[in-house]
């Protein structure tokens, strides 16, 4: 955890984003992430970030499910409390398939979400830096890391220059931390000016 | 450019009334943050009202025994399991809605998926209350689980269907419900960040789980609905097929048929469609929405009622013709006088379930009907009595004349108490959703954004300037407008 300086760029409209982001890397900015109220297909891909592999994470849990289901009612069926029910068998697979079935969609699903929680750093009482307000409304925020090379006014102008409607410079915290939304909270001292509007 | 899909002009649009993205978290969020209205209060307090007749009423049941219900000799499962099928098959309308109708890109889902799946939740676990309370003496409940006990080690019966009933209806609601959940953070971190009172911010800032908005989340995040939505579309089929093995795997005149998981599919898909009919006419005219429930999503859903209605017609009379050209004399009773003739017992309720789920629906055939919102709402109403109905009739007419016509009773009705119990989960169902509808966003907020600019009906009229252009003129001017 990190507090770095930032220069936050709002966009009225998607639209326009994609350009933006392709300019921005072009130019060798350093690109934090782009916060937005839904989301928007393709800009992952144009932002260069990897593909996820939260359903690689599902199928493992699948298998996890399936596998311990089975062998779960086999031990107990052959093994451990072997119940002669008028001569069936013991082993009554075709009997244990809705079982096995419920039983690796629960754990696929459970660890899924589990594991998106834990990927986004999502849980009660989770606080993080809002880079604005709207970003969960109707604006889309551009949020670029300033290296100790940066020249803030001038990527501030740049900023302006690809689009953004809204430009100012914050110091934020890049991780998360335990606090409550209802209260000032913040783990260091930040300052945030509006550089253009 | 990903952005510019091409969208059918002969699609209506699925948002009226020039609504940009402001504009839509100001209309689904407004209701959360006013108070709420005196109708709001009204059936709040009748549900919770009902809720207490229920609460009693299942007191009533767990001190003094099941004796309390009017069960008899052969009928061992009455109202409790008619009511438990019922409400199952209610919950199915939101999965459906919210996963089948994601994996097959129907663009309207998104109006209704929250409010369907929030209602799916309190239905089953308005459903589990019924075999709960039903085993008496509710404090063993947990011998359902498989675990290590002291009995020998003696375990659950894995091949029993009651037992994977256990584990499809917990699977379902649990599965359901962070399905429900991991929709709602973004929305919740919406209301979160318009907050004005220190309350809700604290609250809407402890649901929303500290939600950003960040690309790589939103990435994870559409896959995880993409994948949830692929799992929860076998098992919504699997749960009502579990329930129809209940039935279809004993020996029992009327329920021993292989028919019945479809049968039982497309049945609780009817009645829980019309469950979110009811609900949603009421909510769009209480919450003001219906510039985003509008009367297209109504029509369509109206299509569906037609279409799982008819199948369910098609199943009763495969049933019947089965019943007939099986020759077996004991089915061959249970569907000739137990059920079809009318001046039997329980032929009145078969005649009713007919009238009210295969012909009834049959006016949506008319585009005019469906249409009609006091029509729809009354049918809503109709097809869930019908319902209500098959289960009865599946359930009574097949066991209060079993094998031995000296345990024949001929009439099961029920004790008040039964009834309490009933009206019990409808105060439980109505508690939950006007609650759900006053504290959390009725209509996913951001998922409407996601569709706006494709199905809005102010970007579908610009729309319309464009296709009369050539693609290349298309191509040309979008890239033109970027540079």
């Amino acid at each position: 955890m990190a507090v770095k300086k930032f220069v936050v760029g709002c966009f009225d409209e998607e639209g326009p984003l994609f350009d933006a982001v392709k300019k921005v890397r072009k130019s060798g900015y350093k690109l934090h992430d782009v916060y937005t109220p839904f989301p928007i297909h393709g800009l992952d891909k144009a932002m260069g970030l990897r593909d996820t592999s939260i359903h690689t994470a599902g199928f493992l849990y699948a298998i996890f499910g399936t596998t311990s289901m089975l062998s779960f009612m086999t031990w107990v069926f052959t093994k451990d409390f072997p119940l002669n029910v008028g001569g069936k068998p013991h082993f009554a697979l075709p009997a244990w398939i809705p079982i096995t079935f419920e039983f690796t969609v629960l754990c696929a699903c459970v660890g899924m979400v589990i594991t998106f929680c834990y990927l986004c750093q999502l849980a009660p009482f989770v606080k993080k830096h809002h880079f604005h307000l709207r970003a969960t409304d109707d604006r889309f925020v551009m949020v670029i890391e300033c290296t100790p090379k940066t020249n803030e006014s001038e990527l501030s102008s740049f900023m302006t220059s690809i689009g953004a409607t809204e430009v100012n410079v914050q110091n934020a915290e890049t991780g998360w931390w335990l606090g409550r939304y209802d209260k000032e909270q913040k783990l260091f001292e930040g300052q945030s000016e509006t550089v253009s509007a | 450019m990903s952005l510019i899909r091409y969208e059918s002009q002969v699609r209506p649009p699925l948002v009226d009334n020039n609504k940009d993205y402001h504009q839509v978290t100001e209309d689904i969020v407004r209701p959360i943050e006013a108070n709420p209205s005196r109708l709001w209060w009204i059936g709040f307090l009748i549900s919770v009202a009902l809720l207490l007749f229920g609460v009693y009423s299942i007191y009533r049941e767990v001190t003094y025994g099941v004796g309390q219900w009017n069960l008899n000799k052969t009928i061992g499962w009455g109202w409790d399991i008619t009511n438990f099928v019922w409400w199952v098959g209610i919950g199915h309308a939101g999965t459906l809605i919210s996963a089948i109708l994601l994996l097959f890109r129907q663009g309207w889902r998104t109006g209704v998926n929250r409010a369907a799946e929030a209602m799916t939740i309190f239905a089953v676990m308005c459903a589990g209350q019924f075999p709960i309370w039903h085993m008496g003496r509710v404090w063993m409940a947990f011998f359902v689980l498989p675990y290590g006990n002291t009995r020998g080690p003696l375990w659950v019966n894995f091949n029993s269907p009651l037992l994977w009933d256990v584990f499809a209806i917990s699977t379902y609601f649990t599965v359901s419900l962070l399905f429900w959940y991991s929709g709602l953070l973004p929305d919740l971190a919406t209301v979160r960040d318009r907050a004005k009172l220190k309350w809700r911010k604290y609250m809407y800032g402890l649901l929303s789980f500290g939600w950003t908005g960040s690309t790589k989340h939103w990435q994870r995040h559409e896959s995880l609905s993409l994948v949830l939505a692929g799992m929860s579309t076998p098992l919504v089929l699997s749960v009502h097929t579990v329930v129809s093995f209940d039935f279809a795997t004993s020996v029992v005149p009327g329920w021993h048929t292989t028919i019945f998981p479809p049968y039982f599919v497309a049945g609780a898909i009817f009645s829980g469609f019309a469950m979110v009919q009811t609900l949603l006419l009421i909510s769009r005219k209480v919450l003001s929405l219906e510039d985003y429930i509008t009367i297209e999503h109504i029509e369509v859903m109206n299509k569906v009622i037609v279409l799982t209605g008819s199948i369910v017609g098609v199943a009763y009379l495969t049933e019947l013709f089965i019943s007939w050209y099986g020759q077996n004399p004991n089915e061959g009773w249970a569907f000739a006088q137990n059920r079809l003739n009318i001046f039997s017992p329980y032929g009145w309720s078969y005649w009713l379930m007919m009238g009210c789920n295969v012909i009834s629906p049959q006016i949506f055939w008319f585009r005019k009907l469906r249409r009609n919102l006091v029509v729809t709402f009354f049918m809503s109403v109709i097809v869930n009595i019908g319902m209500w109905f098959e289960r009865f009739v599946i359930i009574v007419t097949s066991i209060y004349r079993d094998y031995l016509p000296s345990s024949w009773s001929t009439y099961y009705s029920p004790s008040i108490w039964e009834i309490g119990f009933y009206l019990g989960t409808f105060g439980l169902f109505f508690t939950c959703y006007f609650l759900f509808s006053k504290f959390f966003p009725v209509i996913a907020v951001a998922e409407i954004k996601h569709i706006l600019k494709r199905s809005g009906d102010n970007y579908k009229k610009g729309m319309h300037q464009i296709e009369k252009e050539s693609a290349d003129h298309l191509y040309h001017e979008i890239h033109s407008d970027h540079h």
